[in-house]
């Protein structure tokens, strides 16, 4: 039990991080904080690919000639790819919520879908410019 | 335009090829596979390749006029970019053998798509973008997790290498891990049915252009890539000896069938309406996959092309009628069939293909699944196949009736005198698309009848997919 726990510390770390993160995607209203939730969760992915490349007594993958064992790079450098993708996909978001903010003038989730609620977009202005088609091609005749 | 006709002819190319050698692979940089990153080429990908360049192409052709009314002049531009970007992250997915490469293609594609949303004209285009993006990253995370896993006890991340390690380890319970986060990830990604959520909105408030392209490939790439991790990373045996996970998808599929048609009848969108088609018609393409068996599997590889014919016809009509009057609601196509009749009958036709009308192609992939089900033992899949036509028959009956057979609401009690005068009315009012945009729409909707009579030339390929998915040939 105490070899599950304490043993393996670095899956619970990344576990625990990733709900935290998780669950503010999900709970939270607010678009920014939705945000940075989900980058705890991306970086919670992240920590368990580098704690999954350690080697024990392994020194960092230098070419170096005292060193006998190396960690495993390769999921440093995945992750080192992932961490862009992540960078991007954050700065998607945070424009999209810069675009949102001038669009609705809030970036409280609630907030916003009551606003879309309440004023259907321009529909009305399209339904009202249909009608006025029909008589015309009824006068033609 | 013309980088999509290239992309075009290289996958017809490439799908010649294919068929004369068997399986290609590319080494990128040289590297030997189970080290490099390997781009392989099959039956199975050499198939959806075709189709996500074709349709690509198709809506390029179409994408010039639509897109000048419904973008700003200087967007327009870098939606060209973001498009082709999008295209190359699809392709991509479709081609690479490495699992670490397919999560980076998935984030490109995605981002190239969140932005494409994001450029819809109402504000409601920017919410529905961003919560695709907060699903969407939910899923890739959960994707990159799954690799990690299977890296973990593999140490590898070429798709053969670990088809070739991996039975070994079918009961650990990190590979199990792995498994489901995979299956979630991608069942978000292309929008499998209690995951649909982020679907309808994005398709809804995304310009015409983007709801076709998104319609016809993104969830098909997504289909695809489950079947690439289902079938060709893990194999069959997982699924018949270790864990019943295709019982799960079965049930899901067939509610994603029924409620996908359901919720459809309900909408007045007729963008939400396709959307919502489209969560039914996901629903067919993972029962096939799911139903383990050649036909079945058939099935489902020429579905995910009918869809992506049928339901690219569908978004370009639609996108036609947006671009000519700006209605889309269904109410509003009443006596469309007068006034733009040619792209009405692409409708038509698309619809009845959806429907499943034999000598379209909806009839074919529908068969082949209930053959498939039959073959199983699974029959009780066959009433929801029937159940989920006659309700798609149902929403796409209410439109077609509107088209045709709803005038102007002044004009049916004068029957008599219509009659009479109609010729002339219908060429004075006829105010079709421009041709820009109808050939294409008609070039699909042909297609939909060409493969519905000429079906054994999809078929012929999709069964040497199939049997290579299954372990077979």
């Amino acid at each position: 039990m105490i070899e599950l726990i304490i043993g393996k510390y670095n899956f619970w770390i990344s576990i625990t991080l990733m709900m935290i993160g998780f669950y503010a995607m999900i709970a939270k209203g607010n678009l920014i904080k939705k945000i940075i939730g989900m980058n705890i969760f991306q970086t919670a992915v992240f920590l368990f690919y580098t704690s999954i490349a350690t080697v024990k007594d392994g020194t960092a993958p230098i070419l170096w000639q005292k060193a006998n064992l190396y960690a495993n790079p390769l999921p440093h450098v995945l992750i080192l790819t992932a961490i862009v993708v992540s960078v991007s996909v954050t700065a998607v978001a945070l424009a999209l919520i810069i675009r949102i903010y001038k669009a609705y003038g809030t970036i409280e989730e609630e907030q916003i879908l009551e606003m879309a609620n309440e004023i259907p977009n321009p529909k009305p202005v399209v339904s009202e410019a249909e009608p006025s088609q029909i008589p015309n091609t009824a006068s033609q005749l | 335009m013309a980088v999509t006709f290239v992309s075009f002819l290289i996958s017809f190319a490439l799908l010649n090829r294919v068929l004369n050698t068997g399986r290609i692979s590319y080494w990128l940089g040289g590297w030997q596979p189970p080290w490099g990153i390997e781009y392989v080429l099959d039956y199975l990908n050499v198939f959806i390749l075709l189709i996500v360049s074709f349709i690509a192409f198709i809506v390029s052709l179409y994408a010039r006029r639509s897109v000048e009314k419904e973008i700003a002049e200087h967007k327009i531009t870098t939606f060209y970019s973001v498009y082709m970007l999008f295209i190359a992250g699809l392709m991509g997915m479709t081609l690479t053998g490495d699992l670490f490469n397919l999560y980076v293609f998935i984030e490109i594609s995605s981002l190239a798509a969140y932005t494409l949303i994001a450029v819809g004209r109402k504000r409601d285009a920017l919410m529905a973008s961003y919560n695709y993006l907060i699903l969407g990253t939910i899923a890739a995370t959960f994707i990159l997790l799954g690799i990690g896993y299977l890296y973990m006890v593999t140490g590898t991340l070429n798709m053969a290498d670990l088809r070739e390690r991996l039975p070994a380890l079918y009961e650990s319970n990190v590979v199990l891990t792995a498994f489901a986060f995979f299956t979630v990830g991608l069942s978000l990604k292309l929008a499998l049915f209690p995951l649909h959520t982020w679907l309808p909105n994005a398709y809804t408030h995304a310009p015409s252009v983007v709801s076709a392209i998104m319609a016809a490939t993104s969830t098909k790439v997504g289909a695809y890539v489950l079947l690439r991790i289902m079938f060709t990373v893990f194999k069959v045996e997982f699924y018949l000896e270790v864990v019943p996970v295709t019982k799960i998808l079965l049930v899901l599929s067939s509610v994603a069938i029924i409620a996908g048609s359901v919720l459809a009848i309900t909408q007045t969108n007729i963008k939400r309406m396709l959307a919502y088609s489209s969560v039914g018609q996901i629903g067919y393409i993972v029962l096939g996959a799911a139903l383990i068996n050649q036909t079945a599997m058939t099935g489902s590889l020429i579905h995910i092309l009918n869809h992506a014919i049928m339901k690219g016809a569908l978004f370009l009509v639609v996108g036609a009628v947006v671009y000519k009057t700006d209605i889309e609601d269904i109410s509003g196509l009443r006596g469309m069939g007068k006034k733009m009749p040619y792209s009405m009958a692409a409708f038509t036709i698309a619809a009845l293909s959806m429907i499943g009308v034999p000598l379209t192609v909806g009839f074919v992939s529908k068969w082949y699944i209930a053959m498939g089900a039959l073959n199983a033992g699974m029959w009780y899949f066959i009433p929801v196949i029937l159940l989920s036509s006659l309700l798609t028959a149902v929403y796409f009956w209410r439109i077609i009736e509107s088209i045709y057979f709803k005038d102007g609401e002044t004009e049916p009690r004068t029957a008599e005198n219509s009659e009479i005068h109609n010729p002339k009315s219908t060429i004075r009012n006829r105010d079709d698309a421009p041709l820009s945009m109808l050939i294409p729409t008609l070039i699909l909707a042909g297609l939909c009848i060409f493969f519905g009579i000429f079906a054994f030339l999809p078929v012929s390929i999709a069964e040497k997919a199939a049997g290579l998915l299954l372990g077979g040939l």
